[in-house]
């Protein structure tokens, strides 16, 4: 691998009375795509920030490769930033503004020209290398700025929300060819999003920030199917909210009291006593909709009234108004397969059945 | 067909050029090419002699110095503007800094100049001060030398130098010194090689506006420097009023008027090639009108609201 590990320990810093990041530590591994995840405000941009050198970290440190960075200068550290607003330099051409880490360094003539249009090719701008940034569309100014970035062949790319400012089409194009650049170059990415979908697309680990803390550090997978928090599982994708108190427990069964649901039973290994208020939570396309009731045994069945069919080709959302009142998000899949099922429409009564298993408890307070 | 009140809009400025500023340059083009009057004024007879008599080694000797003076008090203008341009577009409370160096607009120019003899007399405050900390009692002659001259030629020009400094690098995007930094530039190589070219317009402008009156300096030369200082402008009113050669003071205002002209002519030829590029549009695909038009817009739109 030619990434490097960057390690960050108990990082805080403050801007005037807010605290931007407290006491955050991160471990990224070399050679990974490391997505930091949140919600605007909540710090990720100033820990990339705190990386890259922009800002000193009030306490805590950076390593880069196990060697201490804190306090060094941007120009100083062995990596780069892709901008959010690209901060390409106006007055030079593209093969400029690619070729101005090389001119720095007093890289000779023939060798600028060479690397230049290496990674002018690494984003297929080689026939644009003479035009202004002014001429460029949003994601070709977006692809100089990854070459400029990349030609110093940093250890570490940091992009900072590169891909916010494209329209949603172009958006997906782009982080595709960033996913195929990043295997590429085989270097460490550490990526800047307050999209979900974009972090658990091309992720291999993801950090989920919100108020100047890293709540949960896992793969798209585990943060996705496992939360570590009521907030984590609502800023990741659509879910289902259970709370109410614990009634019983048999191992790893759980059964809760839900507010406007009924009884409830989990599987999940988090011990939870008898009494205790808890959250659980499951994924809208874990749940079942159907006119009858189903025959298995061994799942939750609640019992609702469709109050929201949303038909959008691929699937169809279903928001369902329990007998109790709570309102729960149900996704069905339109595969081949599922056409024998009747139509569920506006205003039907449904049985929503889900397992024991795919339900994950969230949070927990000692009752 | 939409009426185009362009002209009428643009009569009184042409109106009041033409009255005050036109009118008078021709006249002092006609008195440059007649016979200078005894006792001053001209007769009306056609005549080369004055722009011949320009041809003197003491004139060339002034002309020199006004140049260097000139030079030096600009570009010392604009190494103290621009850091405090600068200090301006990044402050927090831009408003009462603007205050500030707009201030010293309030007092009458004339006013200003006596301030500073006020300050540097033999019985001036700086003396004062240098007497009461045990300096010599005899006291330091700092008026009436060229360095006082350049001194308060700075001082009086710094306004005009940091107010166009300030604008353009208020729009100036900053994450571009980031950018370079992160690239690998010192923190001098990114202010020389990413902010100075982006802010050229302004440092072009702070360049005409403290050069052009600098180079015709009156008062100053005369009030705070000494027999040496005597700059250009002294040389043409010494002509009207003194010598009473009104031909020879057309002349060499002519001559001085014709080069700056020249100067100020030759940047703002190449400043608009830069706008030009901003367009990115096929003149061929399209009617010229059009293509102006939309240059401007775009030109508008890059002075109005990048940021």
């Amino acid at each position: 691998m030619k990434g490097s590990d960057v390690a960050v320990s108990s990082v805080s810093k403050s801007f005037g009375a807010f605290a931007a990041l407290k006491d955050v530590s991160l471990e990224i591994q070399k050679g990974e795509f490391f997505s930091l995840l949140g919600p605007s405000g909540c710090g990720k941009t100033t820990l990339l920030r705190v990386i890259a050198g922009f800002e000193d970290p009030d306490a805590g440190s950076v390593k880069i490769d196990g060697a201490e960075v804190t306090g060094l200068s941007p120009d100083k550290r062995h990596c780069n930033t892709v901008f959010q607003s690209y901060a390409l330099f106006p007055h030079l051409t593209v093969f400029e503004n690619v070729a101005f880490p090389l001119r720095i360094k007093k890289t000779p003539a023939r060798l600028v020209k060479e690397l230049v249009f290496k990674h002018l090719s690494l984003v297929q701008l080689e026939a644009h290398a003479n035009k202004k940034p002014s001429q460029l569309s949003g994601g070709q100014k977006q692809r100089v700025a990854i070459a400029r970035a990349l030609i110093n062949e940093p250890s570490v790319l940091l992009l900072d929300e590169p891909l916010s400012a494209l329209d949603a089409k172009l958006r997906q194009h782009m982080l595709m060819e960033l996913d195929a650049i990043h295997d590429k170059v085989g270097i460490t990415f550490i990526y800047v999003t307050h999209d979900q979908q974009e972090a658990l697309s091309v992720s291999d680990r993801i950090a989920v920030m919100n108020a100047g803390l890293v709540l949960q550090v896992g793969s798209p997978q585990q943060i996705y199917e496992n939360p570590a928090s009521e907030f984590v599982a609502r800023f990741i994708g659509e879910t289902n909210i259970f709370q109410g108190p614990v009634l019983s427990r048999h191992g790893t069964l759980t059964t809760l009291e839900a507010e406007g649901c009924g009884t409830i039973l989990v599987d999940d290994e988090t011990i939870a006593n008898v009494g205790d208020r808890i959250t659980a939570t499951i994924r809208p396309e874990k749940i079942r909709i159907s006119n009858e009731i189903p025959a298995a045994d061994n799942i939750n069945i609640v019992r609702g009234i469709v109050e929201e069919p949303v038909y959008s080709g691929f699937q169809t959302k279903y928001i369902v108004r329990t007998e109790g009142g709570a309102r729960l998000t149900i996704f069905r899949q339109h595969a081949a397969w599922s056409e024998g099922i009747p139509d569920i429409e506006w205003k039907d009564k449904v049985y929503l059945s889900f397992s024991a298993r795919d339900l994950v408890i969230v949070e927990r307070d000692k009752g | 067909m939409k009426k185009n009140y362009g002209t009428a809009y643009a009569a009184p400025q042409a109106l009041w050029l033409t009255v005050f500023f036109a009118a008078p340059l021709l006249i002092i083009i006609a008195y440059s090419f007649l016979k200078k009057g005894l006792y001053g004024g001209v007769e009306l007879e056609f005549s080369l002699r004055a722009y011949t008599d320009m041809a003197n080694p003491t004139l060339l000797r002034v002309a020199l110095k006004t140049l260097w003076v000139s030079l030096a008090a600009t570009v010392a203008t604009i190494l103290i503007a621009l850091p405090c341009g600068y200090s301006v577009a990044r402050s927090q409370n831009q408003a009462i800094r603007l205050f500030l160096v707009i201030v010293p607009f309030w007092t009458n120019f004339l006013v200003r100049i006596y301030a500073w003899i006020a300050i540097l007399g033999n019985e001036g405050f700086l003396n004062q001060a240098l007497r009461f900390l045990g300096f010599r009692p005899e006291g330091y002659q700092f008026l009436y030398n060229q360095g006082a001259v350049i001194l308060v030629l700075v001082y009086m020009y710094l306004p005009y130098a940091i107010l166009p400094l300030f604008s353009t690098i208020d729009k100036f995007d900053f994450t571009l010194l980031e950018a370079a930094r992160d690239l690998g530039a010192s923190r001098m190589q990114s202010y020389i090689k990413v902010m100075l070219p982006n802010i050229r317009g302004g440092v072009v402008t702070a360049v005409l506006f403290t050069f052009i009156p600098i180079f015709g300096a009156y008062a100053v030369p005369l009030l705070i420097g000494g027999k040496d200082s005597y700059m250009l402008g002294n040389v043409i009113a010494d002509q009207v009023t003194k010598t009473r050669n009104w031909p020879l003071a057309a002349a060499i205002s002519m001559t001085v008027t014709l080069i700056t002209a020249i100067a100020v002519f030759l940047f703002a030829l190449k400043k608009p090639k830069e706008h030009l590029e901003v367009a990115d549009v096929d003149p061929a695909s399209i009617g010229h009108d059009l293509l102006v038009s939309k240059v401007r817009v775009k030109t508008m739109h890059k002075k109005g609201g990048e940021r």
